[in-house]
């Protein structure tokens, strides 16, 4: 039946040119703006997961609370161990160690006075260990714009636009001026071996790159890091992955959380009275008790209200794991772009089915005659009603097969070409959100099948809406029509 | 009936001779004993973090309230580092980059050495007497000691605590304890001292505590004198630049 059914629909092409075309363009339109969103959003988080968030990291929870200091006295310690661990935990995961850090970068001249001076925004990552995709994943061959690549610890890149300012070009030496990590006042040495444009708005207007060594040497910071970013090794964010990951870090942390402060209880206890004379079980049931009890009594969580007898919760120096959603508004921002899909498919697919559902019904109209006539000839209602959803089924097809051509040819064509929004990204100032500065499509496997889902759902569903007249009939009256 | 009021004052006079004190006497008698027209000194600074302590040694000269020049001795990272004081610029040399670096505008309230203390408590070390309106709000035992209560109003602009309250020790006359404020009232630091000792004729502490009341959670650092040496002869030399680098 299915061939007799292509037959028709193919020589007669007034019955079928018109559903296919009205299938092929909504379908193409949903693929394109599927994988234009997709590509926006992708690229958005990736940018982001790279500069800033990871798709996953963990801090110190300390340094959680007050990140917006950049307080790297607060970091993470023995970092290599940790980094070590979470490679095991996690393998599906690369992760890697960074260090946030701000001050003044001071321009020498001949004489050693200062020439220039202006603020610096800082990031120490781990570009030279032997197995690192930071210089990949910051995509730092196509971003540099002058100079070279750095290879030892002392030499940073710079962005164009703070090179600029301050006058600097490759195998300048410039002195950062900033705090170690315990708040120390520290100079430093570096030279400029690049500059770098990254294209995401503002966020590198002050930035300087630095290898982690070199950073780590500055800032005092042997073996710490301000945060530890895992990226997942396919670079894309799945959101219920990366939360699930972070579900199940949480409970490290707060086995952690506990050992920190039993171990505080215990070195209080172990001023009291007797306390030599306890067996240690006894010892470590009291401090784990203490914990507990000043816990419950949200001793820790008020410690502010107490002045001098505060006691400053231990817990605070338990590692903690946020993922990309949860930095600034990113969290926002993958809601929004899943329910905007959402949103666009339902959409697409109510409004082809209206334009469907009419054409059926005025397709029903137009082959009134031949649908009475197979009545007449003792075909059953439901016969001709499942041939036409049949018929559907295959226009609905056709239609998507051309539609998905349409939209990834053209999602391909703006995923090379991408559409520059560089001045209206430029004149934000400043966001909270990195976003690139040229937006670019995406082809993904889900393209080749998504517009399926509309394309042959809403054609079947309109021609089921349509086909509805078939059983309004009447027999006796069909016969009458058919004599006139 | 004269002879005993004349009895009764002498009496008085010989117990409490530092009550009959002016305020401007009491501020005078406080400079007098935490200033000189030059000295050198060797001291410790012991930070308490929020995670582990740091003890940073140095050696200061300084010569009234214009020069000072400072030398770090431990530890390792901060050995050599070099800090000159002239009028109110300041100059900071380390010896990893080679650089002498002028210290100015918001730098100044940054803290020395990650410690309790900005480089703007290190500037200012004119004379109490020039800086500040005095007015006594009475008196209070310590610890068995007696001290005046003062509080302190800023006659000159632009100092980092418009406002401090002290607690000065009768007989030391040394601000044994103080709080620090912010023109708001918002108190910002408190600092004590420990460890009178009687130095070429004065009293002096060994041992100074500073908190910064802003920073949450502060433990302090301490201050500790291990040898001072006042109105001692110190070349013009000590405070140039050239020294920084030498």
């Amino acid at each position: 039946m299915i061939k007799f059914l292509t037959k028709g629909i193919l020589r007669d092409r007034s019955r079928s040119f018109f559903p296919v075309l009205v299938v092929t363009l909504t379908v193409a339109m949903i693929v394109f703006f599927q994988g234009f969103l997709i590509g926006i959003m992708n690229s958005m988080f990736l940018d982001s997961a790279v500069v800033s968030t990871g798709h996953v990291k963990v801090m110190i929870r300390a340094y959680k609370e007050e990140s917006q200091q950049l307080p790297n006295d607060l970091a993470i310690l023995e970092t290599d161990q940790m980094v070590d661990k979470l490679s095991q935990k996690y393998p599906d995961h690369f992760w890697t160690p960074r260090i946030t850090f701000g001050g003044l970068l001071d321009v020498p001249d001949e004489n050693g006075e200062t020439k220039a001076q202006g603020p610096v925004y800082a990031l120490g990552i781990d570009f030279l260990s032997p197995n690192s995709r930071q210089i990949e994943i910051w995509k730092l061959e196509r971003r540099l714009v002058d100079g070279r690549l750095p290879e030892n610890m002392n030499e940073v890149l710079l962005s164009t636009k703070l090179a600029e300012r301050l006058g600097i070009a490759p195998e300048d030496t410039v002195t950062f001026i900033g705090s170690t990590m315990h708040n120390a006042f520290t100079t430093h040495n570096f030279t400029v071996v690049g500059t770098f444009k990254l294209n995401l708005g503002p966020v590198d207007r002050q930035m300087m790159l630095v290898d982690i060594s070199g950073a780590r040497l500055a800032l005092d910071m042997e073996d710490a890091a301000s945060e530890i970013l895992g990226f997942n090794e396919s670079l894309l964010y799945e959101d219920i992955a990366e939360v699930a990951l972070r579900q199940n870090f949480k409970s490290h942390g707060d086995s952690i959380k506990q050992y920190l402060r039993d171990t505080q209880s215990y070195e209080t206890l172990s001023q009291m009275n007797r306390w030599e004379d306890m067996i240690e079980d006894e010892k470590m049931a009291l401090s784990k008790q203490r914990s507990q009890g000043l816990a419950d009594n949200d001793m820790y969580g008020t410690n502010n209200e107490w002045g001098e007898d505060a006691v400053e919760d231990p817990g605070i120096f338990s590692p903690v794991m946020l993922a990309l959603r949860d930095a600034n508004q990113m969290g926002t921002m993958v809601d929004f772009s899943n329910a905007a899909m959402a949103i666009m498919l339902v959409i697409f697919l109510a409004i082809v089915m209206i334009v469907l559902w009419n054409m059926g019904l005025m397709s029903g109209l137009r082959r009134y005659g031949e649908i009475g006539m197979r009545l007449a000839i003792g075909e059953s209602k439901g016969q001709v009603y499942r041939s036409m959803i049949v018929e559907s089924v295959i226009i609905g097809c056709i239609g998507t097969l051309f539609g998905t051509v349409l939209g990834i040819g053209l999602t391909y064509y703006m995923q090379e070409v991408g559409i520059d929004y560089s001045e209206a990204m430029e004149s934000l100032g400043s966001t909270e959100i990195i976003m690139s500065n040229v937006f670019y499509a995406q082809v993904t496997p889900e393209l080749y099948y998504i517009g399926f889902i509309p394309g042959v759902l809403a054609t079947v569903l309109g021609t089921m809406m349509a086909g509805r007249a078939i059983y309004k009939r009447e027999m006796a009256q069909l016969f009458k029509e058919l004599e006139t | 009936m004269i002879k005993i009021i004349i009895s009764f004052l002498s009496f008085t006079f010989l117990l409490g001779q530092s009550d009959d004190m002016t305020v401007q006497d009491i501020i005078k008698a406080m400079d007098d004993n935490l200033n000189a027209k030059s000295r050198i000194l060797t001291s410790r600074m012991i930070v308490h973090g929020r995670r582990s302590s740091r003890t940073i040694e140095s050696r200061n000269w300084v010569v009234g309230i214009d020069q000072a020049f400072t030398e770090y001795l431990s530890p390792p990272r901060e050995a050599g580092t070099k800090m000159l004081k002239l009028g109110d610029k300041l100059w900071t040399y380390s010896p990893q980059t080679d650089r002498v670096i002028q210290i100015s505008g918001h730098m100044l309230r940054q803290s020395v050495m990650g410690s309790d203390m900005s480089y703007n408590d290190m500037m200012e070390d004119r004379p109490m007497e020039e800086l500040y309106q005095a007015t006594l709000e009475g008196s209070v035992m310590i610890d068995g000691r007696d001290h005046w209560i003062m509080f302190l109003e800023a006659k000159v602009k632009g100092l980092s605590y418009p406002k401090r309250r002290a607690w000065i020790d009768k007989e030391y006359l040394l601000p044994m304890k103080e709080e620090l404020y912010a023109k708001s009232g918002k108190l910002l630091k408190t600092s004590t001292m420990e460890g009178i000792k009687k130095v070429q004729g004065r009293w002096f502490p060994s041992r100074f505590i500073f908190k910064d009341e802003l920073k949450r959670n502060s433990k302090g650092t301490e201050w500790v004198i291990d040898d001072i040496k006042f109105d001692v002869d110190i070349p013009a030399s000590r405070f140039s630049k050239s020294k920084l680098r030498k």
